[in-house]
């Protein structure tokens, strides 16, 4: 019975879009961090998803030939976060305590409503793994029935 | 004639074993269903259907030397094919998740189908062996 791995896979995708969730908040958050360098600047933060193959879990399989791409997979890993390359927003801010010499500081490259769509999407795909887990959860629970008047 | 467990439960267990698997793939595709450049797979039922059959059968080939293939476990996942995505995403990613949750919960409610059925030939069986 491999009932039990449903809820590896959507626990796996419950721990990576809440860490979605979690980059969202840390760009919100920050979204009016100014600062007088673009090296000290906040940048915006993406979580990188990348499936999970079933030979990675089993690596006595690892030799074997078209073992990489057999099996339905096991859920979904995040690879690692990176900060978006887009450029930085300049502004002429002389009164600000953080201005560099010629009066400007510099905001973070977050996009707050590319982020609100992001936080909406991320939390959506949350709920949908829950309800995987649900129906797993009344699947199995139905197996243990099997049999009983 | 003598009952045997495995052919009174007839095609059902199968079934009901076919159900769990490809409810594990379409939770996987869900799970990617933000993972850039993954693409979405789902079960060939009646493929998968078709061999139970013969093994039910017993027309399936059979291992009579060391040395032969196993040709049953050499394509466990045959059935197991990537889907023609109606509208592929520009990361290359080809979950289309309210299909697949439609999906997901139509093998549920099949699943269930399966289970009564199973059920049903257990309690048969229970009657039979207790003779009421």
């Amino acid at each position: 019975m491999s009932l039990g791995s449903i809820f590896d896979i959507a626990g796996s995708g419950m721990t990576a879009q809440s860490l979605r969730l979690n980059t969202t908040a840390s760009n919100i958050a920050n979204a009016e961090t100014a600062s007088s360098s673009t090296g000290e600047t906040y940048r915006a933060r993406k979580p990188v998803f990348a499936a999970i193959q079933q030979s990675m879990l089993n690596p006595s399989q690892q030799g074997l030939a078209f073992a990489s791409d057999e099996g339905p997979g096991a859920g979904v890993r995040v690879e690692g976060i990176v900060e978006s390359d887009a450029e930085l927003q300049m502004r002429y801010e002389p009164d600000h305590p953080a201005a560099n010499e010629d009066g400007y500081v510099f905001y973070p490259n977050v996009n707050v409503v590319e982020e609100m769509a992001d936080m909406m999407s991320s939390s959506r795909s949350f709920q949908m793994n829950v309800d995987i887990m649900n129906s797993a959860k009344s699947m199995m629970q139905r197996i243990l029935t099997l049999g009983q008047q | 004639m003598a009952i045997s467990l495995d052919s009174a439960l007839g095609i059902h267990q199968p079934a009901l074993e076919a159900r769990i698997k490809r409810a594990e793939v379409l939770a996987n595709n869900l799970a990617n269903a933000d993972t850039p450049g993954y693409k979405a797979r789902d079960i060939d039922f009646s493929a998968m259907m078709q061999k139970a059959k013969q093994e039910l059968s017993g027309l399936g080939m059979e291992k009579t030397h060391d040395q032969h293939m196993d040709t049953s476990s050499m394509a466990p996942d045959s059935e197991l094919l990537y889907r023609v995505p109606h509208q592929p995403s520009v990361d290359g990613n080809t979950v289309d998740t309210q299909q697949e949750q439609s999906r997901f919960m139509r093998n549920a409610m099949e699943y269930q189908a399966s289970f009564q059925f199973l059920n049903g030939k257990i309690s048969g069986l229970k009657k039979a062996i207790s003779g009421q």
